[in-house]
C-alpha cells in the first residue's frame, strides 16, 4: 500500500458521520457573504445596500489575479456591506444579504442529468480555465487557494498528471467520503475537465484505506474513462497536505519553498473542487454551496449537509440536534488543522469542510511540562523538520536559526504537537517563527 | 640534581620565549584596528543591550556616534536608558555639543480592564501574545486592545512593566522605565506607545485603540474610544487632537495640557497622569465618587485625578 | 453553554501520550530483570533497590521544593524513581545504605537538578551517581557477591566477575584464562555475579523487546551499540585469543543494560536516526576499547557519559532528511 514516506502519525479517525447520507441544510434568514474566503487579494463588492439579488447572481469580483469572485447562494436584497465576524476570528468586510424566497439565474442548469465531456466537445482549454475563474472555485479542502491558479502553469512549467486529493486524512470530516459515494461520476468528469485544462492524459485518485466502499465504487466507476486511475493509500495523517499526496501517490516530492507542485509536474485538486469544477463547467453554477460535515462526540445527530455559502453555523448546529450543553470548543474544518470559532454566527465559507463541535473536557489542553528530548516530534514531522528546535529557536526569536533550521517548510500540520508527550505547545511557538521568518524573507527579497 | 633543575629551567624558558614570539607575531598581524574612542564611548554607556537607540547593543550604538561625530553632528543619536546626561558625556568624548532631548516614556494605550472589557472566550495554549493574536481577536470582543499575556513585561530589561493581576494589563513604573521601546516592539498590536513624558511627567492620552466603529468598539469596552469627535471638538483651539480611523489620537508636541478633553470624552477613554488632585465640587457626588472608582483601577503608576474641574496646571 | 468556548490554534486533538507513560514503560520494562535479581541475590537486592529509589524521589522533592522552590510536583513524572531504579541496578548487591544514598544524592543533584531538572541534564544521572562511586568507592564499587545467597547483605561472599576473568586473561596474555568463565547459557540466564540489573541477559532483551513494542524506544541505539560491540570484539578475538569470544562479551558486565536502558534515555541521546547510530557506534567501540586496554573492566558507562558529552554537536550535524532533500541534491549536481 502506497504512503508519503517521511513522519506522520495516525489519530482516532472517530469518522461518526461516515454513514449519514448528504442532506440538504434549509436557506439561512440572512446569509452573509465574507470577502475573504480565498487565499490572495479580497474580492470587490460590485452590489450596494438594496440591491436585488438571485442565486448566482455576482457580488463581489475578483481583486487581484489571485482572488476570486463571490456570488451570492441566495435569493433576496442586499441589507447591507459592513464588516463581520469570520472563520479567522477578525472582523472583515462581508455582504449581507436578507434572503427572498429562492429565486435561481436562469444561466444555471438545475437538472440532474449528467452531462459528460463527449457532449461538449467545444471546450477547450482556456475555455474550461476561464469558466472556473468566473465561477470562484477555490480550493474546497481548507486551503481556499483560487482554482484558475493552480491550473495557469507558470511558463516554463509543464504538468504530468493531475491528483485528485480524496484522502479525507482530518479526523471526524467525511464530507469528501460521501461525496464520492453519491457522486461518483461528476468527479470522474470534473477530474477530465481539470485533466483537459492542463492538458494532460494521466488523472490519479487518491483514497486512503479507510474508505473501502468509496475505493470499490471510484474504481469500478473509473473504468469507463481513459487514464484515470484510483490509488488506495495507507490510513496516515497529513497524508491529505499536498506534498505528501503527490509523494504517496507517484513518489516525487517538491522541494523547498518556493518551489511548488507543477516543478514536478504534479497538479493536485479537492474532490469537491472537482465536483464543483463539473458544476461550473456543465451546469453553470458558480460556487454558491458545499459539503459540509457537522460533527462531534456529544453532537446529537452527526451529519453531512449540503449548505448555502453564507449560512451562519448556528444554523448548521440546529439542524442536527443542536449546540450540545457540554460543548467546550467550536472549530470551523478537522481537529487537526481546523480553526477555533468565536461564535457561531460566524457564516460558512468556500473553505468550510467541517464544523466540529468538542466537550469542554476534550477541548482543554493538558498542562505542558517540560522537553524531555524524547525526539517524537522529530519522528513524527512530514517534512523531516525538528519541531522541538524550530519551537525553542522562535521562543528565543533566533530567526536567523530558525530559517537555516527550514522553518519556512512546515506545513502546520500539527503531527508534532499531536505527537508529543510533554503536552508542549511546539506549533503555536513554530507558528509565531514561521510567520516572522517569512516576513523577514518577504522584507530582504523587496530590498 | 642540579642537572634536573636545569634542564626544568631550560625548557620552561624554551617553552615561554616560544610562546612570547607566537603570541607577538599574532597579535601584530591579526590586530584589529579600531577607532579609540568607539571604547570610550562604550565606557559611558549603560552596557544594557537593550537596542532602544536602534543600534545592536551599546558597541553598535558607540560606533554609530563615533561616525556621526566625524560627519559633524550627532543629531538623531539617543540612548535611550541613560537619556540626557549619558549623551552629553558622549558629546564631550567627541568634542560635541548635543541639543537637548525631551524625556520619553512608554504608555501602554489600553484601558480594557477585566471589567471594563468582558471575556467571550478563553485562550488555551502557549502564554504569548503573539501567539494568542493568531486566533483573531483573541479572548475580548476588541480585536485591538490589550492581549495580556505579557511579551512586553518578558521584554523589559529594566523592571519597569508589571502584569497587574486585577486588570490583566501591564503597568509602567515611570521611574524605571528609560523609554528603550522594547516593549513597543513586543506588542504585536501596537498598543504601547513611547511617548513623550510631559513637563512633570503630565500628559494626557487616549488610553485606548480601537479602530473598530463607535457601535463594534462600544459594546466591546466600556473605555473604549468610540470615534465620536467630541474630544476634536474641544482642541480645536489648539489642533492637538486628531481622529483617524474610528480612533482619537492627541499630539503630545501640540496638547496644553488643558484636560478640556478628558472631560469631554463620553468613555472616559482620554487620561491625565500625574496631575495634582482636583478640588471635588459639593454637588455631584455620586458622579464623583463613580469617576474616581473608574480612575483608580486605570491609572497606571500614580493614580490620576477625578475630573471635575480644569485647573490651569503649573505647566501651561 | 455556560461556559466561555476556548480557543486556541490548531491541532485540537493529542495523541494521549504523556512523559509519564514513557518513564513508567521503562520502568515496567525492567520489573522481569528486577524480579530476577531479587532472585539471585535476595534480601541485598532488595534493600539497595528500595533505598536508591527512595532516596532518587526523596532528593528530587527536597530539590525541588526548598532549593529551586518552583510550584508543584515533578516526582510523579516518574522520571526520578527510573533514575534511582537504574542506579540501583548499576550497584552490587552488598553495597551499605549511607553509599546508596550519597550515590542518589549525585545522581539526581548533580546529575539532573544543577541543569534545571528534568530534560536539561546533559548526562545521564544514573550514570553520573555510579560512576561518582565507582571512582570514590572503588573497593566497595567492585566487590560483587556471588548469586545465590539470599538473606546475605554487606556481609555477602564475594568472587570474580566475568569482565575481571577477561581482563585478567589480557593482562597475563593467556588465553587459558578465559576458561574459566562460565558459560553461555549460565551468563544468559544469569547466575553470574555482577550489578544488580546486570546478572539476566534474557530477562533485559525482553525489557528491550517491550520498550520498542510500545514505541518508548527505536532500535538504533541498541541496535548499533550490541553490533559494534560483537563485530569488534569478534575481530578481536580472531586476531589475538586472549580476548574474549563476542557473544560472551555481549552477555557480560553492564553491556545490554546501558545499550537498551541506559543509552536510550531521552534526554541525553542524539534526536535523530543517524545521531542515534552514530551515537550507538561509538559507545560500543569506547565500550570495548576500555574493557580491553583501560584501568576499568568494565567501560560502558564511561562510553556512554564520553557519548552524552557529543549529544549536543551529533545534534546539530545530523539533522533529518528534509522532505524534498533528495531532488535538491540533484538539481545541484
Amino acid at each position: 500500500m502506497k504512503t508519503f514516506k517521511i513522519g506522520g502519525v495516525h489519530p482516532a479517525e472517530n469518522k461518526l458521520s461516515a454513514a449519514s447520507p448528504i442532506r440538504e441544510a434549509a436557506l439561512p434568514k440572512q446569509a452573509v457573504f465574507s470577502m475573504f474566503q480565498h487565499i490572495g487579494a479580497p474580492a470587490k463588492p460590485v452590489v450596494k445596500k438594496g440591491d436585488e439579488v438571485k442565486v448566482g447572481t455576482l457580488l463581489a469580483e475578483a481583486g487581484g489575479f489571485v482572488s476570486a469572485p463571490i456570488h451570492s447562494s441566495v435569493s433576496g436584497k442586499v441589507s447591507k456591506v459592513d464588516v463581520a465576524l469570520d472563520a479567522s476570528g477578525t472582523r472583515r468586510m462581508a455582504v449581507y444579504v436578507d434572503v427572498e424566497g429562492d429565486e435561481w439565474e436562469e444561466s444555471i442548469d438545475r437538472s440532474p442529468a449528467l452531462v459528460k465531456l463527449s457532449n461538449r466537445p467545444e471546450l477547450d482549454s482556456k475555455a474550461i480555465v476561464e469558466k472556473i475563474k468566473n465561477a470562484g472555485i477555490v480550493g474546497m479542502g481548507g486551503a481556499t487557494f483560487p482554482c484558475h491558479v493552480k491550473l495557469s502553469p507558470p511558463p516554463g512549467c509543464k504538468a504530468e498528471c493531475v491528483i485528485i486529493n480524496a484522502v479525507e486524512c482530518e479526523p471526524y470530516l467525511t464530507a469528501d467520503h460521501r461525496l464520492m459515494l453519491e457522486h461518483p461520476e461528476e468527479i470522474l468528469v470534473g477530474l477530465q475537465l481539470i485533466m483537459k485544462a492542463v492538458g494532460v492524459n494521466k488523472g490519479y485518485i487518491g483514497i486512503e484505506n479507510n474508505k473501502p466502499d468509496a475505493i470499490a465504487l471510484m474504481t469500478e466507476k473509473a473504468k469507463g474513462y481513459q487514464g484515470i486511475e484510483v490509488v488506495p493509500l495507507k490510513v496516515k495523517y497529513p497524508q491529505g497536505g499536498e506534498k505528501q499526496l503527490i509523494d504517496a501517490v507517484i513518489s516525487r516530492q517538491v522541494p523547498a519553498p518556493p518551489a511548488i507542485p507543477i516543478n514536478v509536474g504534479a497538479v493536485v485538486q479537492n474532490v469537491g473542487t472537482a465536483f464543483a469544477i463539473y458544476q461550473a463547467v456543465m451546469k453553470n453554477k458558480p460556487l454558491i454551496d458545499r459539503i459540509i460535515t457537522v460533527t462531534g462526540k456529544s453532537v446529537k445527530q452527526p451529519s453531512n449537509l449540503l449548505a448555502r455559502l453564507g449560512t451562519p453555523f448556528q444554523q448548521l448546529i440546529d439542524e442536527c440536534g443542536g449546540l450540545p450543553e457540554d460543548s467546550g470548543k467550536i472549530i470551523g474544518g478537522g481537529p487537526m488543522m481546523g480553526k477555533a470559532l468565536l461564535s457561531l454566527d460566524i457564516p460558512m465559507t468556500k473553505g468550510s469542510s467541517g464544523l466540529l463541535i468538542m466537550n469542554d473536557k476534550e477541548a482543554r489542553r493538558a498542562q505542558p511540562s517540560p522537553c524531555i528530548r524524547c525526539a517524537k516530534c522529530v519522528s513524527a514531522c512530514p517534512m523531516g523538520l525538528e519541531p522541538y528546535l524550530l519551537s525553542k529557536q522562535s521562543k528565543l526569536e533566533d530567526w536567523e536559526g530558525a530559517e537555516k533550521n527550514d522553518i519556512t517548510s512546515c506545513i502546520e500540520c500539527g503531527s508534532c504537537q499531536f505527537t508529543c508527550p510533554s503536552h508542549r505547545p511546539l506549533l503555536d511557538m513554530i507558528r509565531v517563527g514561521k510567520s516572522t521568518v517569512m516576513g523577514i524573507i518577504r522584507s530582504r527579497a523587496a530590498k | 640534581m642540579v642537572n634536573v633543575i636545569l634542564i626544568a629551567v631550560c625548557v620552561l624558558g624554551l617553552i615561554g620565549l616560544a610562546s612570547a614570539v607566537i603570541l607577538f607575531v599574532v597579535s601584530h598581524k591579526f590586530a584589529v584596528h579600531e577607532d579609540p574612542r568607539i571604547a570610550q564611548v562604550g565606557a559611558v554607556l549603560p552596557q544594557a543591550n537593550c537596542g532602544g537607540c536602534g543600534y545592536p547593543g551599546c558597541s553598535g550604538f558607540a560606533a554609530a556616534c563615533v561616525k556621526a561625530a566625524d560627519g559633524g553632528s550627532l543629531e538623531g543619536k539617543l540612548c535611550p536608558v541613560g537619556g540626557q546626561p549619558v549623551m552629553e558625556q558622549v558629546a564631550g568624548i567627541l568634542g560635541l555639543a548635543v541639543e537637548a532631548a525631551a524625556p520619553k516614556v512608554a504608555v501602554v494605550r489600553c484601558n480594557g480592564t477585566c471589567e471594563n472589557r468582558p471575556r467571550q472566550a478563553q485562550f488555551d495554549g502557549a502564554r504569548s501574545c503573539r501567539v494568542q493574536q493568531m486566533t483573531g481577536m483573541g479572548e475580548t470582543g476588541c480585536g485591538y486592545g490589550c492581549l495580556g499575556c505579557g511579551d512586553c513585561v518578558s521584554k523589559c530589561q529594566f523592571d519597569a512593566l508589571h502584569m497587574n493581576p486585577e486588570t490583566g494589563l501591564p503597568e509602567v513604573d515611570e521611574e524605571k522605565c528609560t523609554a528603550c521601546g522594547a516593549c513597543a516592539k513586543a506588542c504585536p498590536r501596537g498598543i504601547i506607545e513611547i511617548r513623550l513624558k510631559g513637563p512633570k511627567g503630565r500628559r494626557v492620552v487616549v488610553l485606548c485603540n480601537n479602530k473598530d466603529k463607535g457601535a463594534i468598539a462600544n459594546k466591546a469596552c466600556k473605555a473604549s474610544c468610540i470615534g465620536c469627535g467630541k474630544c476634536v471638538k474641544t482642541c480645536e483651539k489648539f489642533e492637538a487632537i486628531t481622529l483617524e480611523n474610528n480612533l482619537a489620537y492627541i499630539d503630545a508636541e501640540k496638547c496644553k495640557m488643558c484636560r478640556k478633553c478628558e472631560e469631554a470624552c463620553p468613555k472616559g477613554a482620554i487620561h491625565g497622569f500625574n496631575f495634582p488632585p482636583r478640588k471635588p465640587k459639593a454637588e455631584e457626588p455620586a458622579a464623583q465618587s463613580n469617576q474616581s472608582n473608574q480612575s483608580n483601577q486605570n491609572t497606571q503608576s500614580t493614580p490620576s485625578t477625578p475630573i471635575k474641574e480644569v485647573e490651569p496646571s503649573k505647566a501651561e | 453553554m455556560a461556559n466561555r468556548l476556548i480557543i486556541s490554534l490548531s491541532p485540537h486533538v493529542h495523541g494521549g501520550d504523556s512523559v509519564q507513560k514513557n518513564m513508567y514503560g521503562v520502568c515496567i520494562a525492567l520489573v522481569p530483570a528486577l524480579l530476577a535479581s531479587l532472585w539471585f541475590f535476595g534480601l541485598g537486592a532488595a534493600i539497595v533497590l528500595a533505598t536508591s529509589v527512595l532516596s532518587c524521589v526523596f532528593f528530587e522533592w527536597a530539590i525541588t521544593k526548598f532549593l529551586l522552590k518552583r510550584p508543584g510536583c515533578t516526582i510523579c513524572d516518574g522520571s526520578a524513581v527510573l533514575t534511582g531504579l537504574l542506579l540501583g541496578f548499576n550497584l552490587p548487591s552488598n553495597l551499605p545504605i549511607w553509599l546508596i544514598i550519597i550515590g542518589a544524592l549525585v545522581a539526581i543533584g548533580i546529575g539532573k537538578m544543577t541543569f534545571g531538572g528534568l530534560g536539561q541534564n546533559p548526562f545521564n544521572p544514573a550514570l553520573v551517581g555510579r560512576v561518582f562511586l565507582l571512582i570514590s568507592f572503588p573497593v566497595q564499587m567492585t566487590s560483587w557477591p556471588v548469586a545465590g545467597q539470599l538473606t546475605a547483605y554487606t556481609d555477602a561472599e564475594t568472587a570474580a566477575t566475568p569482565l575481571f576473568i577477561m581482563q585478567n586473561a589480557i593482562a597475563s596474555g593467556d588465553p587459558a584464562e578465559l576458561q574459566k568463565l562460565p558459560d553461555a547459557t549460565q551468563m544468559l540466564i544469569g547466575q553470574t555475579g555482577g550489578s544488580l540489573g546486570e546478572v539476566s541477559a534474557l530477562l533485559l532483551l525482553i525489557g528491550c523487546a517491550f520498550m520498542l513494542w510500545k514505541k518508548i524506544i527505536t532500535w538504533h541505539i541498541p541496535v548499533s551499540i550490541l553490533g559494534t560491540v560483537a563485530v569488534f570484539s569478534g575481530i578481536m578475538h580472531i586476531v589475538n585469543p586472549i580476548y574474549a569470544m563476542p557473544h560472551v562479551v555481549l552477555m557480560s558486565g553492564g553491556l545490554i543494560l546501558g545499550a537498551c536502558f541506559m543509552a536510550t534515555d531521552y534526554v541525553t541521546s542524539p534526536m535523530t536516526g543517524k545521531g542515534q547510530l552514530i551515537y550507538g557506534i561509538c559507545i560500543g567501540l569506547l565500550t570495548v576499547i576500555i574493557r580491553n586496554w583501560g584501568a576499568y573492566p568494565e567501560g560502558m558507562s564511561f562510553a556512554i557519559l564520553i557519548m552524552n558529552a557529543f549529544t549536543p554537536l551529533i545534534n546539530t550535524y545530523c539533522k533529518p532528511e528534509r522532505f524534498g532533500e533528495v531532488i535538491r541534491k540533484e538539481e545541484k549536481k
